[in-house]
């Protein structure tokens, strides 16, 4: 064991190289660039004993990362934001194919407009391709999450690739002090990829990604992929768990901070937690009986964690790094749907949007938080979604737009008469 | 300027045939029969010969069209394998399949008599479209692979829209006018071509000799190499599927569709006709052409199409 500061990249390119990985298909995006930086200097020096390839694109590298797992090859890929959704034809695609693969993506805003910092809107538009997500806070987690996510992808009940998630600049470019396991205990713990029978083989032939005809035969085979999503619930704790024993480090499906005697939780997912966690110290200096909630696992969807982490609570506010447009919060509706009807499920359920494209959220703003969902709370009134923003980000905002309306102004001045530029 | 990725497969393992006659090509085929392809498909004919020559230790790595179909669960006409990608990306299929093969046989986790040639099967709408930018990739980076591209000029799988790959003044189910379709159909020969790959070839499965030695030739190299079989359709093309041969070899005899390759650098015609048959008798036959002839004979078109077949042939010195 050797601890080393480590980027949140940094921290995923290690997680590539101990877990021995055959093959990596590759395409830059900021802010994932570092990762295959690191890895490509590494099959270079020799210190790495994989195969890298440059695709032309995200849609290809997903291809590429799903044909070599169904060739039987241990397989790492990483990308960001658009380049998540340029390959989102193949998340859905190769999840069908059952090989198992890790792929990190280093979560960005979506354009438009176009940005660089993070938000959960690319990892969460994957959240139905039967691709499983893990969901980090630390540079130590995302390494973690990297052995732990082969050991779940390659389960022979699981079988599905698994994503990463960590969030931009906020874990992609900041260092930690990350604990490195030599590579005899990674060996051990993560073991050789057994392909079984998703391989090619000239002596036993077969054929993947087949076309059916009609609803039943599609339906079974979707409903395998389900089942198989489901399985990785326990799998999960079983492989975590183990995890624990050996490296001593805890990472359960969903973390839980200061909730034993909780009325409040915030709900969150990503490296903003951190935000809330600390948040959740000074408000129980305050007197607040406040905790969090934080799911490592999105998919499955650990439902029953929630539940019992939950029950008996007040009230949840659930903040979520995300818009779904004309709906509000995806993680907040989610949450809901595992708590309706559930004994003991809290009766208040507030939904709070911050954090778009990087956004910082503030410490009063969680004291904020907390206030409005006590007084939903006391006046057993749910608000309506809660989208943060402060007088002064709208001012920061009209000083651009009178400048863009100067320009505009000036350039038109400047044309004179002809007006032609306009058309 | 790249380097050509031309290079010979060691003499050790080339084992060639040598098709002089029809009779030296294979008796035996391997490809099933009873797939969903349409009776008489030109794309059909020539994967038969194609796979004959290739050989069952092979895994076909399909694109979005009409031979999608030919897998569907849980029957295959493959005595290989076979792995459906999506329309864009089947070459970035062959890259995954490939460098798995390799590193397995390299880490000794996998006997080399268990590798296959990995072998891209695409439409037109996928080699001249939306698959080109993934083609481009893996020939820029020197993929070793075969790419069979059966162009039956349309997206045939939906009911022949036109494509990259549609020829002037055909009629298809976006370019119903009076005067057809208004572009030209892309030169992908020459657009591979470019990019300097191992192999370039055009074929027919009506001229199944010329086809049987251009792929033979093709596995006897390493590297990219990547073959257009034209693909006569009878029903997006309109003419009766028992002359799909017929209509094969007018298009060679014609000059519509020249028979050549691209090697070391060298574009070389293999099957040049020698007086060549007018063009006209190619089009008669197609009901997408159909209105070039009826209610009036369109001579102008007629003369413009088969002015720009001569003009081709001009240039060609073999």
């Amino acid at each position: 064991m050797s601890r080393t500061l480590l980027t949140g990249n940094g921290a995923a390119a290690w997680g590539a190289r101990l877990a021995r990985v055959d093959y990596v298909p590759a395409f830059p995006i900021t802010p994932q660039t570092e990762i295959i930086e690191t890895i490509a200097k590494w099959v270079d020096t020799g210190e790495m004993d994989a195969r890298m390839v440059t695709l032309e694109s995200e849609h290809s590298m997903i291809t590429a990362a799903g044909a070599a797992a169904a060739t039987g090859v241990r397989v790492f890929t990483a990308t960001s934001s658009q380049g998540l959704l340029y390959g989102m034809e193949m998340l859905y695609s190769v999840a069908g194919w059952r090989a198992p693969f890790v792929l990190v993506n280093v979560s960005r805003g979506l354009s438009s407009p176009l940005t660089l910092e993070p938000d959960h809107n690319d990892i969460l538009a994957a959240r139905d391709s039967g691709c499983l997500q893990i969901h980090c806070s630390t540079c130590q987690e995302v390494f973690d999450s990297m052995l732990i996510a082969y050991r779940l992808a390659e389960d022979e009940r699981v079988r599905l690739p698994v994503i990463v998630n960590l969030d931009g600049f906020y874990l992609s470019f900041t260092r930690e002090p990350v604990e490195l396991p030599d590579q005899e205990s990674v060996r051990d713990y993560v073991g050789s990829y057994d392909p079984e029978t998703t391989l090619f083989r000239a002596s036993a032939p077969s054929s993947q990604g087949v076309a059916v005809l009609g609803g039943g035969p599609y339906s079974y085979f979707r409903y395998e992929l389900h089942l198989a999503a489901r399985n990785a619930l326990r799998v999960y704790d079983q492989v975590a768990g183990e995890f624990a024993g050996r490296f001593g480090r805890a990472h359960r499906a969903v973390e839980a901070y200061r909730m034993e005697d909780a009325d409040i939780a915030f709900v969150m997912i990503g490296s903003f937690a951190t935000k809330a966690r600390a948040a959740v110290d000074r408000l129980r200096d305050d007197g607040w009986r406040v905790g969090l909630v934080r799911p490592r696992l999105l998919r499955p969807f650990p439902a029953a964690h929630l539940q019992r982490l939950l029950a008996g609570k007040r009230g949840a506010a659930v903040i979520d790094q995300n818009l779904s447009m004309g709906l509000g919060g995806v993680l907040h509706s989610e949450v809901a749907s595992a708590l309706y009807g559930q004994d003991g499920a809290p009766p208040t359920l507030v939904s709070f949007v911050a954090g778009l494209g990087g956004r910082d959220i503030a410490d009063e703003e969680f004291f904020e938080m907390a206030a409005v969902t006590k007084r939903a709370i006391d006046k057993d009134e749910t608000p309506p979604p809660r989208l943060l923003y402060t007088e002064a980000e709208l001012r920061e905002v009209r000083k651009l737009q009178a400048i863009a309306h100067v320009e505009y102004e000036q350039l038109r001045g400047a044309s004179g008469a002809n007006e032609g530029w306009r058309r | 300027m790249s380097e050509t990725q031309s290079r010979a497969a060691p003499v050790s393992e080339a084992k060639v045939t040598v098709y002089r006659r029809m009779k030296d090509l294979p008796s035996t085929h391997l490809l099933g029969s009873g797939t969903a392809m349409c009776a008489g498909c030109g794309g059909l004919e020539a994967l038969h010969e194609v796979y004959d020559v290739i050989g069952a230790k092979s895994i076909f790595i399909n694109a979005a069209g009409c031979m999608t179909l030919l897998s569907v669960y849980p029957f295959t006409p493959f005595r290989g394998s076979w792995l459906y990608t999506a329309m864009a990306s089947a070459p970035a299929g062959a890259q995954g399949v490939r460098d798995a093969l390799d590193i397995l046989k390299q880490k000794k986790r996998m006997p080399a008599e268990e590798d296959m040639e990995v072998v891209v099967l695409t439409g037109d709408g996928s080699a001249y479209g939306m698959g080109l930018s993934s083609t481009s990739g893996a020939m820029e980076r020197g993929l070793d692979f075969l790419y069979l591209c059966y162009d039956n000029e349309g997206y045939g799988n939906t009911g022949q829209q036109f494509s990259g790959a549609t020829p002037h003044a055909a009629r298809t189910a976006t370019s119903k006018g009076k005067h057809g379709f208004a572009g030209y159909k892309k030169d992908l020969f020459s657009i591979w071509a470019a990019h300097k790959p191992a192999y370039v070839a055009t074929v027919i499965g009506a001229e199944p000799l010329d086809l049987a030695r251009k792929i033979e030739k093709a596995k006897g190299l390493e590297g990219p190499r990547l073959i257009i079989a034209m693909a006569p359709c009878p029903t997006g093309w309109d003419f009766d599927p028992q002359i799909t041969v017929e209509v094969g070899r007018l298009a060679v005899r014609t000059g519509v569709w020249p028979l050549k390759e691209y090697v070391d650098g060298k574009i070389v015609h293999t099957k040049v006709p020698h007086e060549r048959v007018a063009v006209e008798n190619y089009l008669k036959l197609q009901g997408r052409f159909r209105h070039l002839f009826e209610p009036h004979r369109d001579d102008a078109m007629l003369g413009e199409i088969q002015a720009r077949v001569d003009a081709y042939w001009a240039d060609v010195t073999a």
